[in-house]
């Protein structure tokens, strides 16, 4: 690992000042992303700007109407929270489904959404071409690559990299918003506009600027999270990343789906809502072939690539079982209602 | 996956430099607001190693390190403490797990830096000063819950972890939430079972 320079900020206003600016430096939160890839030379900052300083980041609230996560809630916190398990057990579920019960102790909520692609030709420097670490390099992933591990929604001629995380999923399925601050000022983004699709210029990951920092993660509590549900396909039964999962939640009116939220993870190269397979469900009588007919509605417009076509058949039976437990889990529900 | 070719034994060298100089460098607060703790020439000089003290196994711990030391090369290389392991060195692998403020972390994906004031648990502090065993340690060794041992210190401080955090209640629990411990030799039955024991003798 190349050395670097090391500040401890106590206050917003001061890592924003550290991290504005000219000079390359990245905000440390647990570490666990960024000091695997400082390690690999992937990231090489000359600073590192540790967050974890800012007590007040950390607070979370799981309200009435809002949820709020403060960015440096650490993940392990919050998946062990009695209180989200009831008001959102997909929330839950897709915290405590992803890394393992020490990197959960140490990564913090801020830090898992803005976490990096596992490609593994981003992540090994001897592979030179890759549009994503080297802009115009190339990308060894589509030349003649193995692209099992990669997104077959989303990509990119330049760069296929998969979106790895697991909860962003449930927060771009339940209208999550980041709040962050910057050296322009304060402003909320919409989840669903935080990520950037690779296009022609895959380096670019976020639309956060130099020196904005997330303050927090909130959202609006509706009736399809009490029946949500996140299932994740992988390799081995835990502690690996998806092969294909799926954040979903229901809203029934008796058998009728009045709300349906869907999105898919493993599959993507950004946190992907799957609004056609939403559609399918609005309206209409929960049933398994609904649920399948969602399912395959999810992947319609997906690009399989060389290695990664069983993802799609795969991502189709996943949301599909995904539904069916919500829908158990609405009922269950209404039956504790009567 | 193997550690930074550059830099190979990155602590061996400033162990001996230390040695020679005897001087602990950069003493300045590092809770004192923004100040840059290093400097970015990788060369190892004075100026570039900076103080960290925590409490390691219940005794105060001062030293110097370099802003890209990792906690479990300051335990292993600064302070010869070799009792924690390195096997992927990238938080895959568990083998480096030690326990921070009493939570189960992978010491090798942790500055160094970033462990001021904070209470290190290696395997080394388990055992009483009596040398009577840790219940955990005696039990891996009850159940025979390993075979060449090398992920068997890292297995013993997420299993306290585990039950601590009261994710022990069943055998498919503690496999989930051992997960992040593997072992190539495959022990895995035999470090259920002895969680098991030592999660029923606490609650009996
Ligand atoms: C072996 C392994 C397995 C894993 N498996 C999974 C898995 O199955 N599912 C899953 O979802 N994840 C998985 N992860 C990823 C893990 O969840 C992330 O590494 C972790 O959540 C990142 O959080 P952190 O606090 O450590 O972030 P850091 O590494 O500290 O930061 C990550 C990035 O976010 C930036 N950043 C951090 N906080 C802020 C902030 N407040 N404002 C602005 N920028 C910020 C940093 O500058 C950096 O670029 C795995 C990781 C490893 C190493
Ligand atoms: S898919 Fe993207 S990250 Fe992977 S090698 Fe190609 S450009 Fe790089
Ligand atoms: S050495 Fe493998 S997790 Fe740290
Ligand atoms: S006992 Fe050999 S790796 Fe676990």
């Amino acid at each position: 690992m190349d050395n670097f320079a090391f500040f401890r900020p106590t206050s917003v206003a001061e890592a924003i000042d550290l991290a504005s600016g000219d000079q390359k430096r990245d905000f440390l939160a647990g570490g666990t992303t960024m000091v695997d890839l400082m390690k690999l030379a992937v990231q090489r900052p000359g600073g590192l700007v540790d967050i974890t300083g800012i007590k007040e980041l950390e607070s979370y609230e799981i309200g009435p109407g809002r949820l709020r996560f403060g960015a440096l809630a650490r993940m392990a916190v919050v998946a062990d929270d009695a209180d989200l398990r009831e008001a959102c057990p997909a929330l839950t579920e897709a915290l405590w489904k992803a890394a393992s019960p020490q990197l959960r102790n140490v990564a913090r909520l801020g830090g898992n959404i803005l976490q990096r692609t596992r490609c593994p030709y981003f992540r090994d420097t001897a592979y030179t071409q890759c549009n994503k670490r080297d802009p115009g390099s190339g990308c060894a992933a589509l030349e003649g690559g193995v692209t099992s591990l990669h997104a077959i929604l989303g990509g990119s001629e330049h760069c296929v990299a998969m979106y790895p995380g697991d909860w962003a999923q449930a927060l771009i399925a339940f209208d999550a918003e980041v709040r962050t601050r910057g050296p322009g000022g304060s402003r909320t983004i919409p989840f669903a506009d935080l990520h950037v699709l690779p296009g022609d210029s895959p380096e670019v990951e976020t639309i956060l600027e130099k020196g904005e920092i997330i303050i927090s993660i909130e959202v609006p509590v509706v009736p399809a999270m009490r029946a949500s549900h996140y299932l994740k396909a992988r390799d081995r039964e835990s502690y690996a990343f998806a092969s294909a999962s799926a954040a979903v939640g229901l809203e029934l009116d008796g058998e009728t789906v009045k709300d349906a939220r869907i999105a898919l993870g493993g599959v993507a190269s950004v946190p992907w809502r799957a609004g056609a397979a939403e559609e399918v469900l609005r309206g209409r009588t929960f049933s398994e072939a609904l649920a399948r007919e969602a399912g395959r509605a999810a992947f319609a417009d997906a690009t399989p690539l060389e290695h990664s076509a069983y993802k799609i058949p795969l991502g189709a039976d996943v949301v599909a079982g995904a539904l069916m437990t919500a829908h158990a889990r609405a009922r269950a529900g209404a039956k504790g209602e009567d | 996956m193997a550690r930074d070719p550059a830099h190979p034994r990155p602590g061996f060298s400033r162990r001996i430099f230390l040695g020679s100089s005897g001087a602990v460098a950069a003493g300045a607060g590092l809770a004192g607001g923004a100040q840059a703790q290093a400097q970015q020439d990788p060369a190892v000089a004075p100026e570039a190693l900076s103080k960290v003290t925590f409490t390691l196994n219940g005794k105060r711990r001062t030293l110097a390190v370099e802003p890209r030391t990792t906690l479990v090369e300051a335990l292993r290389d600064t302070l010869g403490m070799t009792g924690t392991k390195i096997g992927c060195n990238h938080g895959q692998c568990g083998a480096c797990t030690v326990l921070m403020d009493g939570r189960r972390v992978n010491s090798c994906l942790i500055l160094a830096l970033t462990t001021e004031g904070a209470e290190i648990v290696t395997v080394e502090g388990l055992a009483d000063p009596g040398g009577t065993l840790h219940p955990m340690q005696a039990a891996f060794a009850e159940k025979d819950a390993f075979q060449c041992g090398y992920c068997t210190p890292g297995q013993i401080l997420s299993a306290i972890g585990c039950i601590e955090e009261g994710h022990a209640g069943s055998a498919a629990e503690i496999r989930e939430y051992m997960s992040g411990n593997l072992c190539r030799c495959g022990a895995y039955p035999n470090i259920v079972a002895a969680i098991e024991a030592v999660r029923d003798e606490q609650e009996g």
